[in-house]
């Protein structure tokens, strides 16, 4: 346990936290007006304040709680509940098998508490960051100073707008339609990682597929979009001339 | 309607296990095992798929139809922020400046104009 503290101790001072900090810091104020309209919906739709506060707290999912509420309200089973929750998350299933190689060096308790941290936005730019998994302990270290500082901060800014949203609930109207920012903030963020032709193609692909597939349940369309974008981007990768060494397809 | 009940509480627990085992699925095991290599390259692909499925219909669907106007606030407000991302070219606080560029744009349509 000690040798424990004194490594969390060494993420802390390490560079890379600061600079995940920053980084998460820079997508926040799209996010946090996207936990707090999250919190308004939650006590929307009739959740008492203690049951909004822990649903903040504990599930720290925006989409499964979005996606849960009017089932809870509605008093549906707690089978079909938790279920549509996991479909809703299976993109975390996926972002799971990504992230599996960066973590396994870590005690299992340190990956599941790092992996319950890591939303989508947390994902996302450990990943834009570190394309292959640390091969040595300096590597290590920093990844993981890097991974986080960003998920803390990315807990800390949406728990703090959550929370706000709760007190609020009764003020802010929810026709501003102040979520639209959490929507920007997806966008700047996707826009950042359209770094390759392939990439952009994935963007394309995916969008349309997941508005084409929309009628579908549970959220089911944004897992075909992912599916179809990745197996498309593969096959013409597979049958594209490569350059040697780098995934990036010639201009 | 407004009081905390158990049941509620119980299903708040049980959809925190579901994030805990959705987000740590293929780390939960200690068993060796690798994804295979086509795997591992599609897998660079997922993070930008993943946003532009959750972005998509948020910004060119109403109710679960595509909108049907161009008077949408959500359409001009993503063109624009886009269009200030790639201006910028990535650099500085590009991605602020996207939330920022684009709700300057989305509020006046929307709240102004009832877009």
């Amino acid at each position: 346990m000690r040798r424990l503290t004194a490594r969390a101790g060494r993420w802390w001072q390490h560079p890379a936290f600061g600079r995940g900090m920053r980084e998460m810091a820079a997508v926040s104020p799209g996010l946090a007006a996207w936990g707090m309209m999250t919190g308004v919906a939650m006590v929307k739709s009739g959740m008492s304040t203690v049951e909004a506060v822990a649903m903040s707290l504990l599930v720290f999912a925006g989409s499964s709680q979005l996606a849960a509420m009017p089932l809870i309200a509605a008093a549906a089973p707690l089978w079909v509940i938790l279920a549509t929750g996991f479909c809703v998350n299976l993109r975390f299933v996926v972002f799971s098998a990504h992230l599996r190689p960066y973590l396994m060096h870590l005690p299992l308790n340190w990956r599941l508490f790092h992996g319950y941290l890591t939303a989508d936005l947390s994902y996302v730019m450990f990943t834009r960051h570190y394309h292959h998994p640390p091969v040595n302990e300096v590597e290590r270290r920093e990844q993981l100073a890097y991974l986080s500082g960003g998920s803390l901060f990315n807990w800390v800014s949406w728990q703090g707008a959550s929370l706000l949203g709760i007190a609020l609930a009764n003020v802010i109207p929810t026709h501003w339609g102040l979520g639209f920012a959490g929507i920007l903030a997806l966008i700047g963020v996707g826009c950042s990682l359209a770094s390759s032709h392939l990439r952009r193609v994935a963007a394309g692909v995916a969008g349309l597929a997941a508005v084409a597939a929309y009628a579908l349940p549970l959220k089911l369309n944004i897992v075909v979009a992912i599916a179809s974008a990745v197996a498309l981007c593969l096959i013409i990768d597979a049958s594209w001339p490569k350059a040697p060494g780098s995934p990036k397809v010639p201009a | 309607m407004n009081g905390t009940d158990l049941w509620t509480l119980g299903v708040i627990v049980g959809l925190a296990g579901v994030t805990v085992l959705t987000r740590c699925f293929f780390f939960l095991s200690n068993e060796p095992w690798s994804l295979p290599h086509w795997a591992q390259r599609g897998l660079q692909y997922a993070p930008i798929a993943a946003l532009a499925a959750v972005v998509a219909p948020e910004v060119v669907m109403v109710q679960g139809q595509l909108v049907s106007t161009w008077q949408d606030a959500r359409i001009y407000a993503a063109l624009v922020g886009t269009g200030y991302f790639f201006w910028r070219q990535g650099q500085g606080q590009a991605v602020l400046g996207t939330i920022v560029s684009g709700m300057a744009v989305y509020l006046p349509l929307h709240l102004g104009l009832g877009w």
